[in-house]
């Protein structure tokens, strides 16, 4: 549409700040870290070697790169399939013919507003050796005493734990604002054609939420793979042992500590490689949504 | 009888609502609790529940120790700096897109919805190898200008600007009205409730930044409040003193959280708008 025919220049004047930035910042060190991961490049980048695919080729082979790869799949799929879970539960509850819905609605929006670090760093007080309650619940319960700093299971449980509560906030609201925009007339067609009210939320809310679904795997999915980082850092600098070094703790660890550039910058095509896909996958469903809304 | 069941219902409702806000909120409670205990009490076995009277004094040593005057600041700074900067620059792009037909168009506009797909690992060294070679680093250009381009923001303006009639801009135009003065004028003031939802998104997410002030910054009077909650947990693991690292942590929590809650409605309104795009 042009509703201000005879102005040319101005539209490229009105977004070149933001292109500018995306080409600058984004665009020129992505397109640098695909030519840097060709590279053997030694520690301050003095030297650099020509090797291929190489670099690739010991990522794949390497098992401690495998391990974390491993480990961030596994963390982010519990983080979306308890986190969603979860959130779709309460968002159904909170979105009922209730006195006070309202009041729920923003009751738990609030951890949107907590810090990954922040979070990390709360529950490793629950989890605290020592003094953590969470720690003292699960001895009573379970006669084993959880030691985070020392066991694998528990560094990976802390972190999960704070990883599902602080999505909270963010999905309940996004499952929220979907539940709202089911057309109730749908849901009573199915009530009075005599499904019961379980399976009239499996056949007409689910599917009709899929693209609030598919938009929160991708923001979960983000979160479990880049955001994590600031918890990662402060709680369990990526262990005991190898524990919670996830992608991308392990990109900045063989990228800044190990000096390891041109390897660090093979990890992260392979991390573009799979966001790509899972924002392809979020297009995909998106775009579906176009049979539903008809 | 059904009337009776369905009020039975409703209660179980609430209960199980509450009790999952209460499960929820716990935790933040528990640790500011902490906050206000003395160092004996915070170690008290079992855990004591009720805040004590300590908070302020723990505020005090956390802030020294830390010095989180400085490191609020900076924080304060490149969060209202970026969140500015991102409402400008995306009301521009969206303005463009909307009211204008333009060649490139259908280039641009996929472009600037890649940002999310160029998330900082996927290119960190380069970035960092830029910034040294700009003498940005530990500088406040570093924490901010890399930021400006904002997917959410576009998107955001985008659906709204696509909802205001077309009479409008017709209007304005036939009294002479130029681009940018309808802009200023009309759209702007028109999009208020969007613009506080940018603002509550972008300033929470930039507060709560870590892994790229973490690269860019080595001094420390450049760093920023989130790597002052790592500096006062490892001092922790050293003294062991969770009513001081968490009396700290209440007061790095608070000022994303306070502006979440004062713009709540407006930030549901974003919300509720980002997911019927």
């Amino acid at each position: 549409m042009n509703r201000f025919p005879g102005h040319n220049i101005l539209p490229y004047a009105l977004i070149f700040p933001t292109v500018a930035v995306i080409a600058v910042f984004l665009i020129v060190p992505f397109v640098q870290a695909i030519y840097m991961s060709f590279f053997r490049i030694s520690p301050f980048g003095r030297v650099r070697v020509y090797t291929g695919l190489r670099n690739f080729e010991e990522l794949l082979r390497s098992p401690e790169y495998l391990q974390s790869f491993l480990n961030t799949m596994l963390f982010c799929a519990i983080v979306i399939g308890f986190g969603l879970g979860i959130a779709l539960f309460i968002a159904v509850l909170a979105t009922q013919k209730i006195r006070g819905a309202a009041f729920y609605q923003v009751a738990f929006i609030w951890t949107y507003a907590m810090s990954p670090a922040i979070a990390g760093v709360i529950w490793a007080l629950m989890f605290d050796p020592s003094v953590g309650i969470f720690t003292a619940l699960l001895e009573t319960i379970t006669g084993f005493r959880l030691n985070f700093t020392t066991d694998a299971v528990g560094a990976f449980l802390l972190v999960t734990i704070a990883s599902i509560w602080i999505m909270l906030g963010y999905n309940i609201c996004f499952y929220i604002a979907g539940l709202q925009n089911v057309p109730n007339e749908l849901k009573e067609a199915a009530l009075v054609d005599g499904a019961g009210p379980w399976k009239a939320f499996w056949i007409i809310t689910f599917p009709m939420l899929s693209p609030t679904t598919a938009f929160l795997i991708f923001v979960n999915t983000l979160y479990a793979f880049f955001m994590v980082f600031g918890m990662l850092d402060v709680v369990t600098q990526g262990g005991p042992g190898q524990a919670t070094e996830f992608l991308v703790y392990k990109i900045y660890r063989d990228g800044f500590a190990r000096l390891r550039e041109g390897q660090a910058a093979a990890q992260s095509v392979f991390l573009f490689i799979m966001v790509a896909s899972i924002a392809g996958f979020q297009i995909w469903t998106s775009t579906k949504r176009a049979v539903y809304s008809r | 009888m059904r009337k009776h069941r369905k009020e039975l219902l409703n209660l179980a409702t609430h209960a199980v609502l509450i009790l999952t806000l209460i499960a929820v909120a716990f935790p933040v409670y528990y640790a500011i609790v902490m906050g206000t205990h003395t160092h004996r009490d915070a170690y008290a076995f079992p855990p004591i529940l009720i805040p004590g009277d300590q908070l302020w004094q723990n505020m005090l040593v956390a802030w020294e120790r830390i010095n989180l005057g400085r490191l609020a600041w900076n924080s304060f700074f490149i969060a209202i700096a970026v969140s500015v900067g991102k409402i400008v620059l995306s009301i521009m792009a969206a303005f463009a897109f909307t009211h204008f037909k333009f060649r490139g168009s259908w280039l641009l506009f996929p472009l600037t919805m890649i940002t999310q797909m160029l998330p900082l690992p996927v290119r960190i060294l380069p970035a960092f190898y830029l910034m040294a070679s700009f003498g940005w680093l530990n500088t406040y250009w570093a924490l901010t200008v890399p930021y400006l381009a904002s997917t959410t923001g576009i998107i955001l303006f985008r659906q709204f600007f696509l909802t205001v009639p077309d009479e409008l801009s017709d209007a304005a135009r036939v009294d002479g009205a130029k681009p940018l003065q309808y802009l200023w004028h009309i759209l702007i003031p028109l999009s208020l409730t969007n613009i506080a939802a940018l603002f509550v998104i972008e300033f929470v997410y930039i507060w709560n930044e870590y892994l790229w002030p973490l690269v860019v910054t080595t001094q420390a009077d450049m760093r920023v409040a989130q790597i002052g909650l790592r500096m006062l947990y490892t001092s922790e693991r050293a003294a062991a003193e969770w009513n001081i690292v968490m009396a700290g942590l209440f007061m790095i929590m608070l000022p994303p959280l306070v502006i979440l809650i004062l713009l709540r409605r407006q930030f549901a309104q974003g919300i509720a708008m980002q997911s019927t795009k």
